[in-house]
């Protein structure tokens, strides 16, 4: 039987707010444990929370971007659980009433398509502290620091069919959160954590199965192998004829398996309920338009624009578009180099590999987007072959100077003197006369081959700056002239 | 000053004394430390003393008072009920759970008052967090009523009101989230004042159900109780549901007559759950209303009875959660050598709570669990707003409706301790209140057999002004609210 995998995803974003989203304290990571946990992040008695405006202000960026209705009166309630690391011994968030409603966002795929993703909606929420289990023996340490970061959980439909499309979406919405600046989207640091929740039917059935929830993935790469392990699960459970039961699972990267939770930790009724401490968010248009028309341009738009003022494929759009800060790079040189296309392809080719092979983001590149502009105009009018360009690029990356500098102090000009060119190919027919004779004798399609052995050599005469084209044009007239 | 005097005065004679030099603020505070001295140890009303801070903090009012800058209360003694969260001082909700804890931070209304120039005595004592309607659940022992210590002084604020009636204060903070400050008024013959919720800050008290507690001030007289409400009030950005409107000046409108105010007389306060000598108390302080103009107004507040079924659901869910934090994991009590997580849990939250606390631990859990909150929780929020809407027709019709504060006088300690419903019925004519967020008042109207009945006043929202005005009209033509335990036989 052939199985159709059925997915949704829930998507814990933290905001990048400067402080907490109920507290004063400061909304940062990395410091020393509990140093950034106030008195309202602990629960101690008779602190209250204040909503912190630039959360709803985020959460509303996001609804705007994604099209989404917006909740105009939407109304925090508390989740009730037991754990060590969430102090107040329920978390603030919005269940009854979320301020983000249904909303689509399309998400570009590899092929150059649009697959659209249905949003269930995105509601506020306080992250919980954490728990840390292997710093004490026997002992249990917990760290607040984290507790009251605001987060902004985003739920889809279940829209997704295959692990590619579910990365494609974390990414797009990854994109999306740096795009409108409303988080720091580092996922090694937990800035944004998915929830899969994943089930099997037989193909062309219309009945959704028995899902499961494998909880707080980090990485593209984990959601991508947890989806592959755990349908494999399912399907061995479902073709030996079991049931898949309902229940959370964690993904072990290190094992790369699901395995259930402890009953006791899923076990929960939230007795969720309106969080009286907390007024209900009003949103009016006024504060809508005005957070709309602070809006950056988005993802989706610059896409469409990068493919319609610079002739790019759909693919290389949705690539050069990730980040605000690729997108500008790729604008400032494709404006000046006046080769948009080829820039693309530099951008998205040698400056993409040799950024990742040194471990560097866009905005670490020792190539500024106006050095690789010098570059590009140096290849677009013939002064360099790409090969040559290989070499100013290098130069460009240890930093010696613009892409003019660097053709001038090593010499690599490409020659398209036809006059020096054309005795060097002289020199060459006059010292190969064995192989001139070989090549008049053979046949057309032999030719081609016994040609490339004249433009090594002449290449070779030109420490490699013979500008190619010219070359073979040359060979080709001088070796049938004679 | 005589000394008797400077523990039977009000805070407003008091202020007068200290301005025109009659006392000062070192000597009035020694003497309510003698007074407690005295005491304290039969009726147990205070259960934290801060005699050297308060001792400084005087001669600090001393200085203000002798340099001109003094304000009204500045230099008057007070006391605060173990609910407000004291800076370096213990504040425990009277519970073994937060017998250790001492929190570094000051609520709003403790430095509000503070800014106001008050002596901070102590704390005093109550129900464990707020929970009950006796001061008989406390940790630390009941509170006795300085009229009878052989009844109970009402509660939650129980140590407050008997505090401010055996003179160890004028003034004493309490909470009101179902009756708390009116019930415990009534029944030690204080004035009591819960104002609208949201007019006073809740930032630093201890919560029990966040949508209806509400702090207010408990004092010898209405005058005072205006005094006090005008520097504890106010906007607090540290609190969500404070209000942000203007504070009106309590004291300005205060002597203005009652002439043609309304007074609805709900027939459901007077029904039979009512003690017919309460229910006479009460008529005749309305006829002294009627002299001074007042027109009495037959009304209804229909949902009265589902009151008490409603705050009985409300209340408990929202304290269900509200000490989800008291899980001995960063403050509070914590058991002995845990197995594990859940064997911490469930023995710091068994040990530490009260068995009263558990209980509505207990309820509140159940009434927000799967399957039941539709029935429960969301039904009582339904009803919540019928009985606010049975108010808002009332008021269409009056200005200030008026009956008693609690059914009956202060009954016999452990009378209705093994009886939780009959202890809830106390709260019958005051948690409606709490319910729609008005204010409300408790004012003396007379004794029987010796015992304190309250006359309880409840006003429009964010409306203290008239009652304040008609509260403090009843004690210019009346002096019940004069009348003082004698005392005798207390002193050990």
């Amino acid at each position: 039987m052939s199985w159709e995998v059925v997915m949704g995803l829930e998507v814990h974003l933290q905001l990048a707010t400067k402080s907490k989203i109920f507290s004063g304290a400061a909304n940062q990571f990395g410091a020393e444990p509990n140093v950034q946990a106030c008195a309202v992040d602990l629960g101690m008695p008779g602190m209250l929370p204040v909503l912190n405006s630039e959360a709803v202000r985020y959460a509303v960026m996001f609804g705007l971007a994604i099209d989404a209705r917006l909740g105009k009166r939407s109304v925090f309630d508390r989740k009730n659980y037991f754990y060590p690391d969430l102090p107040k011994g329920y978390q603030v968030s919005q269940f009854f009433e979320p301020i983000v409603c249904e909303g689509e966002f399309e998400i570009p795929m590899e092929d150059g398509s649009l697959f659209p993703v249905r949003i269930t909606r995105a509601h506020l929420e306080e992250d919980a502290g954490k728990s840390v289990h292997d710093a004490y023996t026997g002992q249990t340490g917990v760290d607040l620091n984290r507790a009251g970061t605001p987060l902004l959980e985003i739920v889809t439909e279940p829209d997704f069919r295959t692990a590619a499309q579910a990365v494609a979406y974390l990414k797009a919405l990854h994109s999306l959160a740096t795009y409108l600046g409303i988080s720091d989207g580092n996922m090694a640091e937990g800035s944004m954590r998915c929830d899969i929740n994943i089930s099997l039917r037989p193909t062309g059935s219309d009945e959704f199965g028995t899902r499961t929830e494998i909880k707080n993935v980090n990485s593209f790469k984990f959601v991508e192998k947890a989806i592959a392990i755990e349908t494999e699960r399912q399907q061995d459970v479902l073709e030996s004829g079991g049931t898949i039961t309902q229940e959370t699972r964690l993904y072990d990267a290190d094992k790369n398996e699901t395995r259930a939770m402890r009953s006791k930790e899923v076990a929960n009724d939230y007795r969720y309920f309106p969080e009286p401490d907390l007024l209900p968010i009003i949103i009016d248009e006024e504060y809508i338009d005005a957070v709309r028309s602070a809006l950056p341009e988005l993802p989706r738009i610059k896409r469409a624009r990068f493919i319609s003022e610079y002739a790019l494929s759909q693919y290389d759009a949705a690539l050069l578009v990730d980040t605000p800060t690729l997108a500008n790079y790729f604008e400032t040189a494709a404006t000046q180099s006046k080769a948009p296309k080829l820039t693309a392809n530099w951008i998205l080719g040698d400056l993409a590999g040799a950024l990742n092979r040194d471990s560097l983001q866009i905005h670490q590149s020792p190539v500024s987007a106006e050095s690789l502009a010098g570059l590009i105009v140096r290849i677009a009018d013939d002064t360099l072959s790409s090969k040559l360009a290989k070499q100013v690029f290098e130069g460009l990356w240890q930093q010696e100077g613009t892409a003019d500098a660097i053709i001038e102090a090593r010499g690599l000009k490409q020659v398209t003197d036809t006059g020096a060119l054309e005795a060097m190919v002289d020199q060459v027919i006059e010292d190969h006369p064995d192989q001139v004779i070989q090549y008049r004798a053979a046949e057309e399609n032999k030719q081609k081959k016994l040609l490339g052995f004249f433009v090594g050599q002449v290449m070779k005469a030109s420490k490699g700056q013979a500008n190619p084209q010219l070359l073979n044009t040359l060979l080709v007239a001088k070796l049938r002239s004679s | 000053m005589a000394l008797e005097s400077l523990t039977s005065a009000s805070a407003t004679e008091l202020s007068l004394a200290l301005q025109a030099g009659k006392t000062s603020a070192l000597e009035l505070t020694e003497a309510c430390f003698d007074a407690i001295a005295a005491h304290n140890p039969t009726i147990n009303a205070v259960i934290t003393l801060c005699e050297e801070s308060a001792l400084a903090e005087a001669k600090a009012a001393d200085l203000q008072l002798s340099a001109g800058t003094a304000g009204p209360l500045t230099g008057i003694p007070l006391l605060h009920k173990d609910i407000f969260c004291t800076r370096n001082v213990a504040t425990t909700c009277a519970s073994k759970m937060l017998t250790s804890f001492i929190p570094p931070y000051d609520a709003t209304v403790v430095s509000r008052l503070q800014a106001a120039g008050t002596v901070m005595l102590g704390k005093t004592n109550m129900d464990e967090f707020a929970m009950g309607s006796s001061t008989e659940t406390s940790v630390f022992g009941v509170t006795r009523n300085p009229w009878n210590l052989n009844c109970v002084p009402g509660g939650s604020s129980g140590g407050a009101a008997a505090a401010v009636a055996a003179g160890f204060a004028p003034l004493s903070t309490g909470t009101d989230t179902g009756g708390s400050i009116r019930q415990p008024a009534s029944l030690c013959g204080i004035t009591g004042l819960k104002p609208t919720y949201g007019r006073v800050s809740r930032l630093g008290i201890i919560a029990f159900a966040s949508s209806l507690d509400q702090a207010g001030p408990m004092t010898r007289t209405v005058e005072d109780a205006a005094l006090m409400l005008q520097a504890m009030s106010g906007v607090d950005a540290g609190d969500s549901t404070s209000a942000d409107l203007e504070v009106p000046d309590f004291t300005a409108g205060l002597n203005q007559p009652i002439a043609g105010l309304k007074i609805g007389i709900p027939k459901e306060y007077f029904s039979h759950n009512l003690d017919q000598r309460v229910a006479e108390k009460i008529h005749e302080a309305l006829n002294e209303l009627v002299k001074e103009g007042a027109e009495l107004v037959d009304i209804e507040l229909p949902h009265t009875e589902q009151g008490i079924a409603t705050y009985y659901i409300i209340a408990p869910a929202e304290a269900s959660t509200n000490l989800s934090r008291y899980d001995g994991v960063r403050f509070g009590h914590r058991c002995d050598n845990p197995l594990n997580l859940t064997d911490l849990y469930e023995r710091s939250r068994s040990e530490g709570f009260g068995e009263e606390v558990q209980r509505r631990i207990l309820v509140g859990t159940y009434a927000l669990s799967a399957g039941f909150y539709d029935a429960y929780f969301k039904k009582a929020q339904q009803v919540r707003r019928l009985i606010s809407e049975d108010f808002q027709k009332a008021f269409e019709r009056c200005d200030v409706i008026a009956g008693p504060a609690a059914p009956g006088t202060a009954f016999a300690l452990g009378a209705k301790s093994d009886d939780p419903l009959a202890m809830y019925l106390e709260d019958i004519y005051t948690l409606s209140v709490n319910l729609a967020g008005l204010p409300g008042l408790s004012i003396p109207a007379g004794l029987i057999d010796g015992m304190p009945v309250g006359l309880q006043l409840i006003g429009r929202s964010f409306d203290e002004t008239t009652l304040l005005r008609t509260g403090h009209r009843f004690q210019l033509c009346t002096d019940h609210h004069q009348a003082k335990p004698t005392l005798a036989g207390v002193n050990p």
